[in-house]
């Protein structure tokens, strides 16, 4: 085995960032299409709310002191990307405007929190920046049924999903019951930046989601082709990242997000030299 | 309830939409037979679109009704059976990363169901639509790589993957170039004649799209004019400056007559 590996505390940072990895780049390619990137700034934001709840009420019950911060910040989280896909309906002509509501509840409730809670310790900076020595076996096991839950819901949902972003008047045209399967789109977004966040941080999970699709969508030939590419970018990132992280002794978090500034910046050099492939006209 | 049914693929009856205070379509009725050509023209802001999508469903209109194929329209089931071409065909996201394979097979979504697959088979109908708009070279290329009457050529094969009845066109020679746009009504024409279909095309176009309708309808927020082309070309003089206003004449591009 690795060296790198021969910790428990290591074996789980890998498994959950290998799991990370995929999760967060293959929702990320239906949100970026649908221009919402920002919609994971605004769920990671709400998270740190759940989080630091938690950790107030932890020191008031022995209950939320044992139980993991994370299903508190997955509770808020979904309830904020349904609180989103409300307002959307509400301001139908600003739809954009749902984010940074959210986002500054989010950071409003978390500060609030923080304060009563007498401040910053250890624990949040981790779920601010992520950390790979504060990722547990429980999280793992977390992680692992949000991407079983999530792989089921894009196989089978993929159709849908597909025709929802790219022109939502089509897909109710098919009879696609359009309203449930967005709202439970969004759940599982926030679900996965919840499971996302030990490993990147709260503050960089849209990275997570967004930036290896911004590397793929300029490359990809298809929509399939997107989604395969976000993946491996994702994974090549988290690996490396990780891998960086652990030997020069930086945060996690932002070397990995270095690593897909990187994979970006790559792809946008290989279009350029590769050309426009503009095809004739008609 | 109506004893020409069978030969009725769309009635509107007395339908009326308005936004706010706004009127935009005011005691609407009319018939579109089946194996007709409609060509449904009227000036900017006249309620074409509204009226479409009012047909379609995804407008509710605050009065009347619209029967598609005899059926009310929100209890309406066999979508398959139509295919639509919206004005948001010429301004869609063009950096999505589909392939004219991905887009044309979206129109096949409604028949295969829920959790269900494309099987070889569609994927068949796939190919034989692109074939049929002579776009199965490009199959593989990005939607957003084509040019715009190659993109149209596109969602016209998404509309007619699923063999359906009835073709509804809004507006789809916006943004492409007269060349192209002969060629486009030419394929519509073919189509039309080839395989019976009932197709109603939204323009402003007025010239050209009389060389290849069977019949027009004229909107304003009401229908001025609906009766077979000639019809309208005898009565077109003072139907369109009584329509559009003022000083309207049609004009005639013959090039496109075989």
């Amino acid at each position: 085995m690795l060296p790198f590996l021969k910790y428990e505390f290591l074996q789980n940072a890998f498994l959950t960032g290998i799991m990370v990895g995929l999760l967060a780049p293959v929702l990320g390619v239906f949100i970026v299409v649908r221009r919402q990137a920002l919609i994971a700034d605004a769920l990671s934001h709400i998270t740190l709310a759940g989080i630091a709840a938690n950790l107030l009420l932890g020191k008031w019950s022995s209950f939320f002191a044992a139980a993991n911060p994370i299903y508190m910040g997955m509770a808020f989280s979904v309830g904020g990307a349904i609180f989103i896909e409300q307002l959307r309906k509400v301001y139908k002509h600003y739809e954009e405007l749902a984010i940074p509501i959210i986002m500054s509840a989010g950071i409003g409730l978390s500060v609030i929190f923080i304060s009563m809670a007498d401040g910053f310790n250890t624990d949040l900076f981790n779920y601010l920046f992520g950390s790979i020595i504060a990722v547990k076996r429980s999280d793992v096991w977390t992680v692992f049924a949000i991407l079983v839950v999530v792989l089921l819901f894009v196989f089978f949902m993929y159709k849908e999903l597909f025709v929802l972003s790219f022109d939502e008047e089509q897909g109710k045209l098919s009879g696609i019951r359009s309203n449930w399967i967005l709202v439970a789109f969004m759940a599982i977004t926030a679900l996965v930046i919840a499971a996302s966040m030990k490993i990147v941080g709260i503050l960089l999970v849209s990275a997570l989601m967004t930036l290896p699709v911004a590397a793929s969508i300029r490359i990809a030939k298809g929509f399939k082709q997107a989604i395969w590419l976000s993946v491996l970018f994702g994974e090549i990132s988290v690996i490396a990242g990780m891998f960086l992280s652990y030997y020069l002794d930086l945060a996690s978090g932002g070397t990995i997000v270095l690593c897909l500034v990187v994979i970006l910046c790559l792809s946008i050099f290989y279009k350029k030299f590769t050309g426009s492939r503009k095809v004739g006209h008609l | 309830m109506n004893n020409n049914i069978g030969s009725i693929a769309i009635r509107v009856d007395d339908l009326s939409f308005h936004y706010g205070d706004k009127n935009v379509l005011q005691h609407v009725t009319m018939e579109i037979k089946k194996g007709s050509f409609l060509g449904l023209v009227g000036p900017n802001g006249s309620g074409k679109s509204t009226l479409i999508k009012c047909i379609l469903g995804l407008q509710k209109p605050q009065e009347g009704q619209v029967y598609l194929f005899g059926e009310k329209v929100n209890k309406f089931n066999d979508w398959d059976k139509v295919g639509y071409v919206s004005q948001k065909a010429n301004s869609f996201n063009t950096a999505f990363p589909a392939t004219a394979f991905e887009v044309v097979s979206m129109g096949l979504f409604g028949k295969v169901g829920l959790f269900r697959f494309l099987k070889a088979s569609d994927k068949n109908k796939v190919w034989e639509a692109l074939r049929s708009v002579k776009m199965d070279q490009y199959a593989y290329q990005n939607i957003g790589e084509l040019s715009g009457g190659q993109q149209q050529r596109i969602f016209i094969a998404r509309a007619l993957v699923s063999d359906p009845e009835l073709l509804i066109l809004d507006e789809p020679t916006v943004g492409v170039d007269t060349e192209s746009s002969d060629s486009f009504y030419k394929m519509l024409k073919e189509l039309h004649r080839e395989n019976n279909m009932t197709l109603v095309l939204v323009t402003h176009d007025v010239g050209v799209m009389t060389n290849y309708v069977t019949d027009v309808a004229c909107l304003n927020k009401q229908i001025h004019f609906h009766g077979n082309t000639k019809e309208f070309e005898e009565s077109s003089s003072e139907n369109m400056s009584a329509f559009y206003g003022h000083h309207v004449h049609v004009l005639h591009h013959d090039h496109g007559h075989e």
